[in-house]
């Protein structure tokens, strides 16, 4: 441990919220109708994209028909994403597939397709030797854009229905979908797309570039394209897929100390800052303040056990008598032990799943803070809006449970919570668990889903890589163990390889269960409390706004989640790191 | 310190109060079985998959005893199956003698209301002779001194004192009257004196004591919308840990650790919240129950939870606030007349008054050092107070010493050949205006002075304003006074707010307006023109002793017509609430211990490293459990043993605390969350010690 690795952590959760807190106020402008300096540029565009969907953004929709909207956004989404995957080579015209690259089998094509529109980004495929250009950006770039702004006006929706004084209007989709794509994602996926090229990352259509190595006379390919503009709304939109399969520790992807930097800070900026914006458009901005709180201790506790854990070392390298310079197996030497620990979990704590290092090579310890991280279902900060969402729903919970302690019915900001709202926030809650641990039991229970798991991979760890890669697909992380394959590709280019169908399968439903169910759940919650009489708060009424809420929040959280995979976790990293075998 | 303690001078207790008795005992032990019908069970869901789960043990026992063949999914031997089952049976039987108990004490209520309930001759009024059961509402019945009044209805003609002790327990008549507030009477209390015709409002069947015997004893009772919430929460939680527990056979099997079905029985068992979902309908019951103790009948369950979320509670000033009994406060004299002169002519004007006012002068003028006259000794005449005269006093000595109304004073002196002093119309209008009532003081033709009689707010009032405030409700005060007068009262009583010259329209539209803002209000009223009122008020108190209309209207009987009564009816709102979500706190951190001894015993030998065949996951077992099969049975003994012993605080409530939701918030998750983590750490290990050791499982 060092004094630069505890100043990254430190440093970052400063700076983060420094970010964060007038980005928020900038994003609930954005969400409330408010005037942005953006207007005068983006105004005719806007209206452009309106009458392009025929949609009318001053027109409210109540809960069913946002939903509606949103569904048929993501179905249409879906399929148009799945064909241009699966017609790869009809787009050679475009120049844009300059090593003529197949398509990818169906069944991988259909994993791929539904984590793409989930916001997951899991991927049985490696990008350089599996997509075209083309597919890179009209197909997989396009749908980082578009499921991340599902996820963010989802938040949106439900922080309407919490603070609505009235009626059952949750706002527009279509309005909500089109100002998230133009007024946030875009301005900032071309600013850290312009810092990532400044330092040094890449941005070209040229085919792979050939290197001829100085002593031995072979050759080398070395793998080139629009990598910047794909990275940046990767990390902004948590979404994670890697243009290049070993994701953010390739160095066209991450290239420098400051582009992980740059990459950590666009991962949490808007799961963050939502959560201002949250605060100050339920008018208290204190409520924002708590969920933020309580997000951020939980976010400060992963990344201190994990950087303690791999700085101090492995006991393979005690066991050879090195004591100093902790775990660096897997893991890039510029950016370091607490560069690649903190970048672990904030790529895990939110949906983002992107890797700069390999989490295999990470110690018993620190390579049980992803599992813990996802396990808390993806609501330390979370994905964008999903985050937000989640933690709402988790935030009601606990109202109940508090409320009913301080004697009265539970009510938060002032709406009751009733029989109904508990009845969709427990399905809501339900659906991650119970995608994550029956996809794992399907997986290790057959012989098809044993299939995919790696020659290496006995015993503790074959149950490890089932696990988080069911896990992963269930919180729409993506962020991979490594070792689970769906994939069997001999060669660059997908002629002759296959899918394994039932891992492909399997994982692609699991990503769409785990993503829509709860955002309908969200939704249906969100029509609920819209049209709630309001009480006013007195000295009775249960805060939740105070050190204690933060508390009581964390450790509803908490025992939820570890409830929930603590017998998942104990046959996995747990006896793994017990028996010193660590990952390997 | 919890407030609104039940006054001391309350009722005589009823039969059926002590927690627990022996023939209750052994009713509710007997119901405990009964109520195994899984056709009861299915209403909870959580004991209903407790009560599945001993079936299938049960099962499995029976199929390793007779059938022979080992079982699939390890092999336990039948005695751990067989202690297992008995262990859930005894849970589901535990989580009803809960039930049984709360009913049960109910129950005891309404068999002495049913024994006071004789079958009774109803005399119509038009000659004919009716049995009390067959009177439909309209019929018209006489009922003469010492007979049962048949039925529920409204005194037409005459008065009469009625002994109620039957519903209220309390012993001293009351008198009922036709017209005004005081004409309701009740099937089955007494009339003690004189006749009295009484109008039958409801139809048979229906009458209050009817339905006063199903609400206690729950044959009424419907889940409450607070309750049906937890139940949903509760179901939730049981189909969580039910995925994880069906997803765990698999798991093990892939690290070649096969588990019985009797221990993943045993930890879906642990797991779901049994211990709040055993005792929540007692909880409920309890609650009912309380109130039923303190008098007050809840016409609903949905009442008494709604008046856990009062905001704002509205009293009457007269009774309420004030004792009602106008006291002397002050002698204020007129010029060239000294305070100690106006005090003693004051009190030997009194000294014959037996009224509070009267009693009260006695008393203030003795602060001016003017010793007790005997009256035998002073050779006194009493002239009585008259409505004629409207002034009372003595004739001492050929002296004629009054006291009266302003004007009837004035009179008598004029009378005597005096003559008012100028500043006393000013002194008793200014007395007016503050809303005190003046009394004039004269000797013969001279007058003396003016005695000041102050409305006097009941002690201690401010305190239980005070800690309203704390409990988050804000209190307003309802009188007829003007402003003026409002205002200084509810300055002195420290209520919140008034309304003033209130009327039964500006009532109602008071609470409207406060509901309208999102507040619920409670209220207590018990005249027929207080009706509309009580009915748009979340929580409506009629006083016992009001018309039929106003106990219609309302949604809670308080039987000691004591308006004061709705702090501790708050009070037991709150409890309910609070305990409910105590017991589920304490239910859920459980989890954490039963955790550490039961998946350390499932996985003592998965991937075994040492020659005895423990792999590394026993280091888990921080607990130091003798054994796998005793930690489990451990783990299920403390779940099912927990049920009786939280019974108590399930009947009796958590206690509640008027120190601000935050600090009791904090309170209860110490004690709740972190002591339900603890506990059962602590728990377990005992009982393993004497499965384990004493045992030898």
């Amino acid at each position: 441990m060092t004094f630069t690795g505890w100043l990254t952590i430190f440093g970052f959760a400063a700076i983060l919220t420094a970010l964060a807190l007038p980005f928020g106020r900038y994003l609930a402008a954005v969400y409330t109708g408010g005037r942005t300096w953006l207007d005068p540029v983006l105004g005719a565009p806007e209206r452009f994209l309106y009458r392009l969907l025929r949609a009318d953004p001053s027109e409210g929709q109540d809960w069913r028909t946002y939903a509606k909207s949103l569904i048929v956004f993501s179905l249409a989404g879906w399929l148009l994403l799945f064909l241009i995957l699966r017609t790869q080579t009809l787009w050679d015209f475009t120049g844009l597939n300059p090593l003529h690259y197949h398509s990818a089998p169906w069944n991988v094509t259909f994993n791929t397709t539904s984590s793409f529109l989930t916001n997951t980004n899991w991927q049985y495929y490696g990008g350089e030797t599996t997509m075209s250009y083309f597919s890179q950006m009209a197909g997989l770039t396009v749908q980082n854009f578009l499921s991340a702004g599902v996820g963010i006006v989802v938040a949106v929706a439900l922080i309407r229905g919490i603070v609505s004084r009235g009626g059952s209007s949750l706002g527009n989709f279509w309005q909500d979908i089109v100002r998230t794509v133009l007024y946030v994602l875009l301005p900032l996926s071309i600013v850290v797309a312009l810092v990532l090229v400044f330092q040094g990352s890449i941005q070209t259509f040229s085919t792979y570039l050939v290197s001829h190595g100085l002593t031995s006379g072979g050759s080398q390919s070395i793998a080139v394209g629009p990598v910047a503009s794909q990275e940046a709304i990767k990390e902004l939109g948590t979404n994670g897929g890697g243009f290049f399969n070993v994701n953010s520790a390739h160095p066209f992807e991450n290239p420098t100390g400051f582009t992980n930097l740059v990459e950590m800070l666009a991962v949490l900026i808007i799961p963050a800052a939502l959560v201002f914006t949250y605060g100050r458009m339920t008018g208290s901005r204190r409520q924002g303040y708590a969920i933020y709180a309580t997000m951020m201790v939980m976010f400060l506790g992963a990344a201190v056990v994990c950087y303690v854990a791999e700085a101090h070392g492995s006991p393979a390298q005690h066991a050879a008598g090195i004591h100093h310079g902790g775990n660096l197996e897997g893991k890039e030497q510029r950016f370091g032990i607490a560069g690649s620990a903190l970048f672990d979990v904030v790529t895990t704590v939110t949906s983002c799943g992107a890797v700069n290092s390999a989490i295999e090579s990470f110690t018993g310890i620190g390579g049980a803070v992803p599992f813990a991280n996802l396990s808390a279902s993806e609501v330390i900060f979370g994905g964008v809006g999903t985050g937000l969402y989640s933690i709402l729903l988790y935030v009601l919970l606990a109202v109940f449970i508090g409320g009913l302690m301080v004697g009265r019915t539970p009510e938060y900001l002032g709406k009751k919570i009733e029989a109904r709202e508990i009845k969709l926030v427990a399905l809501g809650l339900l659906i991650t668990p119970l995608a994550a641990l029956f996809s794992t039991a399907l997986a290790t229970a057959s012989r098809a889903g044993r299939a995919s798991i790696s020659a290496t991979g006995v015993g503790p760890q074959g149950f490890s890589e089932s696990f988080y890669a069911y896990l992963s697909q269930a919180n729409n992380n993506g962020s991979a163990f490594a070792g689970y394959g769906g994939f069997v590709q001999p060669n660059a280019g997908s002629l002759g390889s296959h899918g394994i169908t039932f891992a492909d399968l399997l994982g692609g439903f699991e990503m769409l269960f785990a993503r829509y169910g709860p955002i309908l759940f969200a939704l249906a919650v969100a029509g609920t409390l819209v049209g709630k009489r309001v009480s006013p708060a007195g000295l009775g009424t249960m805060r939740t706004d105070n050190p204690t809420f933060v508390i009581l929040l964390i450790g509803v959280i908490i025992l939820v989640g570890a409830l929930t995979f603590f017998p998942a976790l104990l046959l996995g990293p747990i006896v793994q790191g017990l028996t010193g075998h660590l990952y390997s | 310190m919890a407030i609104a303690d039940p006054p001391a001078q309350q009722r005589p207790t009823r039969p059926g109060r002590s927690l627990f008795t022996g023939d209750l005992a052994r009713r509710a032990v007997l119901d405990s079985f009964a109520k195994l019908d899984p056709r009861v069970q299915i209403r909870n869901p959580v004991m209903f998959v407790v009560e599945l789960g001993a079936l299938i043990t049960s099962v499995t026992w029976l199929i390793q005893v007779f059938g022979g063949g080992p079982l699939g999914g390890g092999h336990e031997p039948a005695w751990y199956t067989f202690t297992i089952s008995i262990w859930l049976w005894l849970t589901v039987v535990f989580a009803n003698l809960a039930e049984a108990f709360a009913e049960g004490r109910g129950r005891a209520q309404a068999a002495t209301l049913r024994a006071m309930r004789q079958e009774t001759e109803a005399h119509l009024r038009d000659g004919g002779v009716k049995s009390a059961s067959e009177l439909t509402k309209g019929d018209v019945v006489v009922v003469e001194a010492g007979e049962l009044i048949p039925g529920d209805g409204t005194v037409i003609e005459g008065i009469a004192s009625v002994d109620e002790s039957a519903i209220t327990g309390e012993s001293a008549p009351v008198i009922r009257e036709s017209g005004g507030d005081r004409s309701a009477v009740t099937g089955g209390t007494r009339v003690l004196s004189d006749q009295i015709v009484v109008e039958i409002t409801q139809e048979p069947g229906q009458s209050f004591m009817d339905r006063m015997i199903a609400l206690v004893e729950g044959a009424a009772r419907r889940k409450t919308p607070n309750e049906i919430a937890l139940n949903i929460l509760l179901a939730g939680l049981t189909l969580i840990f039910m995925i994880v527990v069906a997803t765990l056979r698999p798991f093990g099997l892939f690290a070649h650790t096969p588990i019985s079905e009797t221990t993943l029985i045993s930890l879906l068992v642990a797991l779901i919240p049994t211990t709040i979902g055993a005792l929540l309908s007692a909880i409920g019951i309890a609650g009912m129950d309380r109130l039923v103790r303190r008098n007050v009948l809840a016409l609903s369950g949905r009442a008494v939870e709604a008046s856990g979320d009062v905001d704002v509670l509205l009293l009457d000033k007269t009774g309420t606030i004030t004792i009602g009994n106008r006291l002397a406060s002050e002698f204020i004299p007129m010029p060239g007349v000294s305070e100690t002169e106006l005090a003693e002519v004051a009190q030997l004007s009194s000294l014959a008054d037996e009224t509070p006012e009267g009693r009260s002068i006695v008393v203030l003028a003795k602060q001016y050092g003017i010793r007790e006259h005997e009256m035998a000794d002073l050779h006194t005449e009493f002239v009585p107070f008259s409505a004629q005269t409207r002034m009372s006093g003595v004739d001492l000595d050929g002296r004629s010493l009054r006291k009266g109304a302003g004007d009837a004073i004035i009179g008598f002196a004029e009378q005597e050949g005096g003559h008012a002093p100028d500043e006393l119309q000013s002194t008793l209008d200014r007395i007016g205006r503050e809303g005190g009532t003046p009394l004039a003081v004269a000797r013969d033709s001279q007058i003396l002075g003016v005695i000041y009689l102050k409305d006097t707010i009941k002690e201690g009032m401010r305190e239980r304003f005070d800690q309203l405030r704390a409990m988050g409700i804000r209190t307003i005060m309802i009188t007829g006074d003007n402003r003026l007068t409002a205002a200084k009262i509810a300055e002195e009583s420290g209520v919140d707010d008034f309304l003033a010259q209130a009327t039964p329209e500006a009532k109602l539209q008071l609470i409207r307006e406060q509901q309208g803002t999102g507040r619920m209000v409670a209220m207590t009223g018990d005249g027929t023109n207080d009706a509309p009122a009580l009915a748009q008020a979340d929580v409506g108190v009629a006083m016992n002793t009001g018309t039929q209309a106003a106990r219609e209207a309302g949604n809670m009987v308080d039987l000691d017509s004591n308006p004061t009564k709705l702090i501790e009816i708050v009070e037991v709102g709150k409890q309910l609430l609070i305990t409910r979500g105590a017991l589920t706190t304490f239910s859920i951190a459980n989890d954490v211990a039963k955790y550490f001894a039961i998946l350390p015993a499932i996985f003592l030998s998965t991937w075994a490293t040492t020659r005895e065949g423990e792999g590394p996951l026993h280091v888990l077992n921080v607990m130091n459990l003798g054994s796998p099969r005793s930690a489990v049975i451990s783990a299920i003994v403390f779940n099912a043993i927990v049920i009786p012993l939280l019974i108590p605080i399930s009947l009796k409530g958590v206690a509640y605390r008027a120190i601000g939701a935050s600090a009791l918030l904090r309170r209860n998750l110490l004690i709740y969350g972190l002591g339900g983590l603890i506990a059962p750490f602590i728990g377990i290990k005992l009982i393993d010690l004497i499965v384990h050791n004493l045992l030898g499982a």
